[in-house]
């Protein structure tokens, strides 16, 4: 069993290495959790603060979050570049892919038809909402 | 003959045509991990009609006249010290210590249930004060992204009491930590999605 080919995605340790697997694993978990605390806690400052430029907040905003869940993908779902977990990255990037095609899609087409659709900023204000 | 002799050479690892299907725990920790990514690009849909429809308030209430912050907090904590839990959980399913599975499957369980009560109580909040799903498009586009994720919640509640059930009766067979190893990434899944839950909807939604 030692040979492993394939890793299930969330397996952090195989069964054979329990006792040191375990404090490990702990301290994978642990790290994890400090690095969430931290990445969350400045997104709230940053949410709030007034001492950073307005304009900037969201793509901070955005840059963070992304970082979170680097982080939770890597130290709660064990996802790693190890060539144990290629099926695992290959269907993630896929998924990350697809994620990205909705919403920036969705977001540019949308952004593009207000755009072309601008009789005057009433008139658009009002097909909006309706 | 040369071929054989190459065949012989290459370390067992590498050979992964002979060495047959994968155990079935790997199989199935795939497959679950390709619905979570599915249901990943499902949130993502909802992410961009959120996106599109936030500033269609139909003259209503806003995200920064609704939102608090403070509630917001609160619900990201459970749910992080959750997903931590939920790993210790899997830590004791894997040295087969029974005590300590059910002691974290029931600080992951009463984590998750503050978040879901916090949740509602919001919810409830909001529609009292005229801000139910039907009275904007940013509402609507709200209340089924946020609502989403919280049956999710539901869903991972309801599973892990059937869990622990099935623990109690048939103990640590393969097939019963299959669907624990399923479950923990479901929940860790649903962190994730929280994530930028709160990020787009909360934090950008409070910024003038």
């Amino acid at each position: 069993m030692t040979t492993q080919i394939d890793r299930a995605p969330g397996e952090g340790t195989t069964l054979t290495e329990v006792d040191e697997g375990r404090r490990a694993g702990v301290l994978v978990y642990t790290v994890g959790l400090g690095l969430a605390v931290i990445l969350t806690a400045t997104s709230f400052w940053v949410a709030n603060t007034t001492a950073l430029w307005g304009p900037g907040v969201h793509l901070g905003l955005a840059v963070l979050a992304i970082a979170q869940m680097g982080v939770h993908v890597v130290f709660f779902l064990h996802i790693t570049t190890a060539p144990d977990n290629t099926n695992n990255v290959l269907a993630l990037a896929f998924g990350v892919l697809i994620v990205f095609v909705v919403i920036v899609g969705s977001l540019w087409i949308m952004s593009n038809l207000n755009g072309n659709m601008m009789p005057s900023p009433e008139l658009m204000n009002l097909h909006m909402q309706r | 003959m040369n071929i054989a002799v190459a065949v012989d050479n290459v370390p067992p690892q590498f050979i992964a045509s002979e060495a047959g299907p994968a155990p079935k725990r790997i199989v199935v920790g795939f497959g679950f991990w390709i619905f979570l990514l599915s249901d990943i690009v499902m949130f993502a849909g909802l992410f961009a009609a959120y996106a599109v429809l936030v500033n269609a308030t139909a003259g209503g209430p806003n995200g920064a006249a609704l939102f608090s912050q403070t509630s917001v907090a609160i619900e990201t904590a459970c749910l992080l010290a959750s997903s931590y839990a939920c790993g210790l959980m899997s830590l004791a399913i894997g040295s087969r210590n029974r005590f300590g599975t059910y002691l974290w499957a029931a600080v992951t369980f009463v984590l998750g249930a503050v978040f879901l009560g916090l949740e509602i109580h919001e919810f409830a909040g909001m529609i009292a004060q005229d801000a139910a799903p039907a009275r904007s498009a940013f509402l609507s586009a709200f209340f089924a992204l946020v609502g989403c994720h919280g049956l999710h919640v539901t869903a991972g509640l309801i599973w892990l009491v059937v869990m622990m059930g099935q623990l109690a009766t048939e103990g640590f067979r393969a097939r019963v930590e299959r669907r624990l190893l399923c479950f923990s990434l479901f929940w860790h899944a649903l962190d994730i999605i929280w994530v930028g839950l709160f990020t787009m909807v909360y934090l950008m939604g409070v910024r003038p």
